[in-house]
């Protein structure tokens, strides 16, 4: 069947994959060749194609995270030629293509590198860190049943439009991965702008974002030196601005804290 | 077996109330004495592990991904339906009910629906005081927009990322729960065995898939909430992940499973590009607002569009068919699911279709781009546009998209009574996995409000019914059921290991997921579904002896992962051409060719199959049997569907 382009012409790359059998091995770059790549494929269906060639050679195929191959879950995660889901802005590894690529190029595939990221076989990594840092205040303490009309709380748009944007990350990784500190500053902020601005996160705005921020602290993750690569990179376009939002609310927390702690 | 499916006596709207009063209670101190179990950690069991953890009992949370955060309930993209009737256009809680009960075909329970429309109205309460962050009007309140099946305007939507704004909601209570210490939260873990003790779920065997360890866990009470089964067809709109592994070997341990004919196809998908396409991208039906849907009006035209000779946009208004604002003048491009699907496929087999393999009609906006500007179409559907032009490499704002129809949503699963309770006591199935309210077709915006409806309302009241009659004494896994389900699960495991064969997976997928699309897709008849079922179990035949999966079970190993999902795949493939050649008659996604009205319109017979297939497994390679539960009308009057 052909693609959506009859004019495409198939590729040959040359692939340099990060191969780690386990957390505790010690791992290396593997290079392998893959030929006839579509230009219509997505990047996980090259790969797709490399780890049926290696399972068919009796080999361990390339162990990767993914799931809904829409944009939207954040499970894809791989650092492109030095880049958070490669050269493509405002994109998902996912739905890269391979029409950014030409024939004959070497492709460098290796998995987030951050100590807080800690790797589980070849390019999948742990990210339960980030589940770690909502959990200690990444939400709004409400209990099911008895919540008032969800017209009752009026937001104006702009607020509303504001908070969305924000709320649209998708926990993918990518920026600690893009930072020469490996912080998570802009997930973080991302979760604390988008509560802070509504309404209904006003009650723990100061709790949250001091919780959050201790434990993002402490699972590892560098300090935030306003280079700005996280915003550049990440694939959904959180922007920069949150991270003065979360400076501001951190700063206004601690200076009025009821943390005694 | 009679199949009890416990609908409280009384007329319809008081009948959840009631139940509610009747129900037994679990003090609040006795809640933390029981345990309970609940499989995936989308909007359903999200929902209901945070829901449960609050009042009190302690949850054991598992998922196959690396965070509750990433189930496939994040990808719903266009809404949940509500009867809040926030735009005085005359909502209500009936005629949630009726659309649902009407767009199912008549195949769904009245009881049920009615249940999931009264509670409808509570999940966006509960969603907003989580900050949602729900698209909203300039005076601040809540906005609506209108989907198919339906003429008024009851969907709430976040932009085109409702499903990830409710997970994320969801989530987060669920994340809030476990700093508490009240859900213990299990992820890489897929669920590969229920145990049984003296008839009564108690336990899940699991595989930890870093380490590739089994691992037994028990409890009084068991919750699964693992989605659907779309991708035994291999392309759909499903993720990768999704599977029917946990619902089957339920399944296999003694729940019914119903009406598993019953798939969704959706008709708004990015057609297949290629042979190495390993999943399809769903355009949200909400683009049937203002996108129109059509084909050249005659086959030489469409033959120049196929080659590249004309571009859509040189077609004149004239030489253009808008084939459902033809046949449907009442509802337009906003017919349900089920309907626009087939017509997309009438207009390809009649050779009238699109794209470099025919198998694709247009939707078109540049009218309301016209109208409104394309800033205005951006506001509303930006990320769709953006994300069709990644991957078709077309811009939507310039030439209208190709789509085609896709499997996308399964309306069977896991039969369950009104408590969502299945066939085996204290197992439950809540979400895409259970087949309870969705009828033969599901209305768009409907499954985000189910997911929500089952985990947040529903399952925290009927559980604690079955737990009040359960005494609170702790569970442990050293009864002898646990080691073996455990073994069980090991010796498959070596087994899949063992076969060292030529194909691979995925390989065997494809063959399957052919299988199913060609004669038990969008049509299907008796003969096609015949010779499905001798391909099938010949694939199964040739699964079980060619294989190949390398490296071992004690180590992250996804071809494994993959073999064991696929050979689930294989049995449950034949319970469905089972369950479509049972059912002769056609009904919402269900169409029997052979019965179908002069108009070519699902034709169905209501004296003979007015009622839910309910099929009870009795053992490797053996016929399952069919045991039925009558559906009973007493609130609406079964009809011809007409949109009309």
């Amino acid at each position: 069947m052909a693609g959506s382009n009859p004019n495409a012409k198939p590729m040959n790359l040359t692939l340099k994959v990060w191969r780690q059998p386990n957390r505790q091995a010690q791992g290396q770059i593997v290079e392998y060749h893959v030929k006839d790549i579509s230009p219509d494929m997505s990047f996980l269906e090259m790969l797709d194609v490399l780890n049926e060639d290696l399972l068919h050679a009796g080999q361990d195929p390339v162990a990767f995270d993914h799931d809904c191959r829409e944009g939207i879950c954040g499970s894809c995660d791989l650092f492109i030629n030095g880049r958070s889901h490669g050269p493509e802005k405002g994109t998902t590894t996912c739905q890269l293509h391979m029409r950014k690529f030409s024939d004959g190029d070497t492709i460098t595939i290796e998995p987030w590198r951050a100590n807080a990221f800690p790797v589980n076989k070849d390019l999948s990594v742990d990210r339960s860190a980030f589940d770690r840092i909502i959990q200690a205040g990444g939400y709004v303490s409400v209990n099911t049943g008895g919540a008032p009309d969800g017209n009752e709380i009026p937001i104006p748009k702009e607020i509303a439009d504001r908070a969305f944007e924000a709320a649209t990350c998708i926990g993918c990784g990518a920026c600690v991965a893009a930072c020469k500190n490996a912080s998570a500053m802009l997930f973080v902020s991302a979760k604390v702008s988008q509560l802070a601005l509504l309404p209904q996160g006003n009650v723990e705005r100061k709790t949250r974002v001091e919780n959050m921020v201790a434990q993002m602290d402490k699972e590892g993750f560098g300090a935030c030196t306003n280079i700005g690569s996280c915003a550049a990179e990440c694939p959904v376009g959180i922007s920069l601005e949150n991270i003065a939002i979360l400076n501001r609310e951190f700063l206004a927390a601690k200076a009025t804290s009821n943390n005694l702690a | 077996m009679l199949l009890d499916s416990k609908i409280p006596e009384g007329p319809l709207a008081e009948k959840w109330d009631k139940h509610k009063f009747n129900v037994k209670l679990v003090n609040p101190a006795n809640k933390r004495k029981y345990d309970v179990i609940v499989v995936g950690t989308g909007l359903a069991g999200g929902a209901a592990a945070a829901s449960l953890a609050e009042l009190g009992y302690n949850v054991k949370a598992f998922t196959y991904h690396d965070s509750p955060r990433r189930a496939h309930s994040i990808a719903a993209q266009g809404g949940i339906n509500a009867a809040k009737n926030y735009q005085n256009d005359g909502d209500s809680v009936f005629r949630l009910f009726y659309d649902t009960i009407k767009g199912g075909d008549y195949r769904a329970r009245e009881a049920n629906v009615y249940r999931l429309a009264q509670v409808s109205v509570n999940i966006i309460d509960q969603c907003v005081a989580q900050g949602v962050p729900f698209a909203r009007e300039y005076g601040g309140l809540l906005a609506n927009r209108s989907f198919g099946g339906a003429q008024v305007s009851r969907t709430f939507y976040a932009r085109g990322q409702t499903g990830q704004q409710l997970l994320l909601g969801a989530y987060s209570a669920l994340s809030r729960q476990i700093a508490y210490g009240k859900v213990k939260m299990y992820t890489r873990s897929e669920m590969l065995d229920v145990v049984i003790v003296d008839g009564q779920a108690r336990g899940i065997v699991t595989r930890n898939l870093v380490n590739g360890e089994i691992e037994t866990h028990a409890a009084h009470a068991v919750v699964l909430a693992t989605g659907g089964y779309g991708n035994v067809f291999y392309l759909s709109t499903n993720a990768k992940y999704c599977n029917v592994t946990a619902a089957w070997r339920a399944h296999k341990k003694g729940a019914f499973f119903a009406n598993p004919c019953f798939t969704q196809i959706h008709p708004t998908c990015i057609p297949v590009s290629g042979d190495y396409q390993s999943k399809l991208t769903l355009m949200s039906e909400s683009l049937r607002n203002d996108g129109r849907v059509w084909v050249p009006k005659t086959v030489e035209m469409a033959e120049r569009v196929r080659k590249g000779q004309i571009k859509p946009q040189d077609i004149a208004e004239d030489d253009r068919d808008y084939f459902l604002e033809r046949k449907y003048p009442a509802f337009g491009n906003l017919v349900p699911r089920d309907v626009a699907s087939r017509n997309a496929k009438m207009m390809c087999d009649e050779n009238r279709g699109v794209g470099s393999t025919g198998l694709a009609v247009y939707l078109d906006f540049s009218d309301i781009i016209k109208r409104t500007g394309a800033e205005a179409v951006s506001q509303k559907y930006g990320n769709l546009f953006d994300m069709y032009a990644k991957i078709t490499d077309e811009n939507p704002y310039e030439m209208p998209m190709r789509i085609y129809p896709a499997v996308h949503y399964t309306m069977g699963g896991l039969w369950v009574d009104y408590n969502l309770q299945t066939t085996v006591p204290g197992l439950y199935a809540t979400g895409e996995c259970n087949f309870s309210d969705h009828g033969a077709n599901r209305l768009g915006a409907s499954a985000l409000m189910q997911g929500l409806a089952d985990g947040y309302f529903v399952i925290p009241y009927t559980i604690g019914d079955y737990l009040a009659n359960t005494p609170p004494k702790p569970v442990d896994t050293n009864h002898p059921a646990f080691a073996e389900s455990k073994a069980y699960v090991q010796a498959r495991t070596e087994q899949l290991l063992g076969i060292k064969g030529n194909r691979t997976p995925d390989e065997f997928h494809k063959a399957l997921g052919h299988i199913m699309w060609e004669y038990c897709g969008m049509a299907r008849t008796a003969e096609g579904l015949k010779h499905a079922k001798a391909e099938i179990q010949r694939l199964r035949k040739e699964f079980w002896s060619d294989v190949k999966v390398v490296g071992t079970g004690e180590e992250m190993n996804q071809a494994l992962e993959k073999a064991g999902r696929v050979a689930d795949f294989l049995e449950l493939g034949e319970l469905m051409v089972d369950d479509a050649y049972n059912r002769n008659e056609s009904c919402g996604g269900h169409f029997r060719e052979e019965y179908q009205t002069p108009e070519g319109e699902a034709l169905r017979d209501d004296e003979n199959y007015a009622y839910v297939a309910a099929w009870e497994y009795q053992g490797d390679n053996q016929p399952e049997k069919l045991n039925k539960e009558e559906l009973v009308f007493e609130n609406v009057k079964l009809t011809q569907r007409s949109y009309k």
